[in-house]
């Protein structure tokens, strides 16, 4: 296990390290940086000791290497928009993008998997046919439209919740939580449902799909053939061995929805991560966009980490694979 | 008293061109702590009887008619709650892959565990134990150990071993084997019909062994079915129909077997195949195949005649005297 451990997190690096290639190299598709920092007129001469005091006439590895030095303690420089440190400003729009996902990964899972089930168990049903094709709607439907939709009907016509922003938010340390006051709980519903109900069809029609086949298996007919009762079949024998390729799609997706929630804070003027990115590269701010840009592979690799080691816990197949590998 | 009696059976899946018969008036009974085999070729129905009486066709495939009386109660119309405490309870179940049947996410024991509390009621303390000292009966070596491990960390004849100890932990008085060594090397197979035969021996469990393997039969049973085309043609005492088959068939059956001594030129083998189920001849269903053939095999179906112990379906053993 701890063999395992190591190797993935040496492949990590070199996963970093090419993601980190990337951004830096996003600073040189802008032009020559010196042509912004240095007034018209400027002699050729003046030009050349900028370059020289900001380390850009020494060779391309050695500045990459800065860049990766710098990157790794979380440095990233000023925002060319408002000359703040980047990493003050992706402090304080990160607490917003995760609780926002957080919430929606949880409703993505805590509604997904029991209607999975639901239909798996009952699949002639009414109710599980009807899920069926509300999920149709919701895998098809872009989610811009299902979140204007939610706006329209909930804050427009109900005027039940706020259409847009976190609410009254509370300080803990540096980071700002929307789940201690009302209205911030109010305005984390619309946009985490806009932002979940992708994955919540998702993984409703994935367990749905696992769970058929895994009752089909020779193990589970021996289960009822020992008089186990349903109960024990469906959600001891069963709902386990389904959720290993749950947690791979769920993993992978997760990844998604920090993505995708570049839409949702666009939609709802959520003072998040996305919406930073959304700016950053309406000015062409390249600090910013190469800092998010590392930020969310390193959330991605991380989660991708963590979904290999939750098979082991779940598989002991694989428990006793990672085991005789590391030996 | 008779364990089980299945009187008249008939096991039916509709479909789309009509309904199909699986089996068909099979009827056989059990006597405690007897093995019965039941042989005959894939699709014969031999599986599909032991579904039945264990309650778990597919559907939807239902029982049509007949009946299953189990230690003089009627089981085919209970409700599947009464159904399930029967399963495993009082008629256990033992399948043909090992590799397959054992789920891989839970360890051995908790799987024993399981069964054991859920039938008899005990502390998991106790029903632990029980697991442990089932796993010893089954020849695990080691069971205090082994009992926390998963079925990936056996092998394939151990896993069956783990089986046997699932089907019979709940201490049945009927225990169905189908095909239990298929799908093992030969050598375990020996092993584990050893296994089988000293366990009914010792707890006095009834086992319907059903296998197309004449050998096992004759080392196991006490009495064979022989099944054809969803029906039974031949019962009796394992070693009078070995010996001296009454059905031709059966004879076919028993002539099929190679023997060791001279080779043949060619193995022998019954011409033909096994119809269909949707498209079995209105007469008896080996007619079509039967070198004994004669006019009223075409024309009318024999009926399984002669004792609950031994009983043969043939015109040619009624209408021609022997």
């Amino acid at each position: 296990m701890l063999g395992f451990l190591i190797r993935r997190i040496i492949q990590s690096i070199f996963v970093m390290l090419a993601v980190a290639l990337i951004a830096f190299m996003m600073f040189r598709f802008m032009g020559d940086p010196v042509n912004s920092m240095v007034a018209e007129t400027a002699t050729t001469e003046e030009r050349e000791a900028v370059r020289e005091r900001l380390g850009l006439d020494q060779p391309l590895w050695v500045q990459y290497g800065r860049f990766v030095a710098r990157a790794a303690q979380g440095d990233f420089g000023l925002s060319w928009r408002n000359a703040r440190p980047v990493s003050t400003l992706l402090a304080e729009r990160f607490p917003a993008t995760a609780e926002l996902v957080l919430v929606a990964a949880g409703l993505s899972l805590l509604v997904g998997i029991p209607l999975g089930i639901l239909t798996a168990l009952k699949p002639g049903s009414l109710s599980a046919q009807t899920l069926q094709f509300v999920s149709l709607i919701g895998i098809s439907l872009p989610t811009f439209v299902t979140g204007i939709l939610l706006i329209l009907v909930f804050s427009v016509w109900l005027n039940w919740l706020p259409s847009f922003g976190r609410g009254t938010v509370v300080d803990i340390g540096w980071w700002s939580t929307g789940f201690l006051t009302v209205s911030g709980l109010k305005a984390l519903i619309l946009p985490s449902v806009m932002l979940c109900l992708f994955q919540l069809t998702l993984i409703m029609r994935l367990v749905r799909a696992e769970m058929m086949e895994v009752l089909r298996t020779d193990y589970i007919k021996f289960a009822r053939a020992r008089g186990l009762p349903n109960r024990s079949i469906h959600f001891r024998h069963a709902l386990k061995n389904t959720l290993i390729p749950v947690i791979t799609i769920f993993g992978l997706q997760l990844g998604g929805l920090i993505a995708f929630a570049i839409i949702t804070e666009t939609v709802f003027q959520w003072p998040g991560m996305g919406a930073l990115f959304i700016q950053a590269v309406s000015f062409g701010d390249v600090p910013v966009m190469a800092a998010y840009l590392v930020l969310v592979s390193l959330i991605f690799v991380v989660i991708n980490t963590s979904v290999d080691l939750l098979y082991a816990v779940l598989d002991p197949r694989l428990r006793a694979d990672a085991a005789r590998a590391a030996h | 008293m008779t364990l089980l009696t299945v009187e008249d059976l008939t096991v039916t899946f509709p479909g789309r061109r009509g309904s199909v018969n699986a089996i068909e008036n099979v009827s056989l009974s059990v006597e405690p702590g007897e093995i019965l085999g039941m042989v005959g070729e894939s699709g014969a129905g031999k599986s599909m009887t032991g579904a039945a009486i264990i309650g778990l066709i597919e559907p939807p495939g239902h029982i049509a008619g007949g009946r299953i009386t189990l230690e003089g109660e009627r089981i085919d119309t209970l409700p599947p709650e009464a159904m399930r405490r029967i399963r495993g309870r009082r008629i256990g179940a033992i399948f043909q892959d090992p590799l397959t049947s054992l789920n891989p996410v839970l360890t051995v024991g908790e799987q024993l565990i399981e069964t054991i509390q859920t039938h008899l009621g005990l502390s998991r303390a106790a029903a632990r134990e029980r697991a442990i000292d089932w796993l010893r009966r089954v020849g695990i070596p080691a069971p205090e150990a082994r009992i926390d491990t998963y079925p990936h960390q056996y092998s394939g004849g151990m896993r069956q071993r783990v089986v046997i100890a699932l089907a019979l932990c709940a201490e049945p008085r009927l225990v169905i084997a189908d095909e239990p060594t298929t799908a093992l090397d030969v050598s375990v197979q020996a092993q584990i019909i050893a296994l089988l035969r000293r366990l009914a021996r010792e707890t006095g469990v009834a086992v319907i062994l059903v296998t197309h393997d004449m050998g096992v039969i004759a080392e196991t049973a006490d009495r064979v079915a022989v099944m054809y085309a969803g029906r039974i043609v031949e019962v009796g005492p394992v070693a009078r129909v070995l010996a001296n088959p009454r059905h031709p068939y059966t004879e076919g059956l028993m002539a099929s077997i190679p023997r060791i001594g001279p080779r043949p030129d060619r193995l022998a083998q019954i011409e033909g195949a096994m119809p269909r189920p949707h498209a079995r001849p209105p007469g008896c269903a080996f007619a079509p195949r039967c070198p004994h053939r004669f006019a009223p095999c075409v024309e009318r179906r024999p009926e399984l005649r002669g004792t609950a112990a031994a009983a043969v379906a043939c015109h040619l053993t009624t209408e021609v005297p022997a």
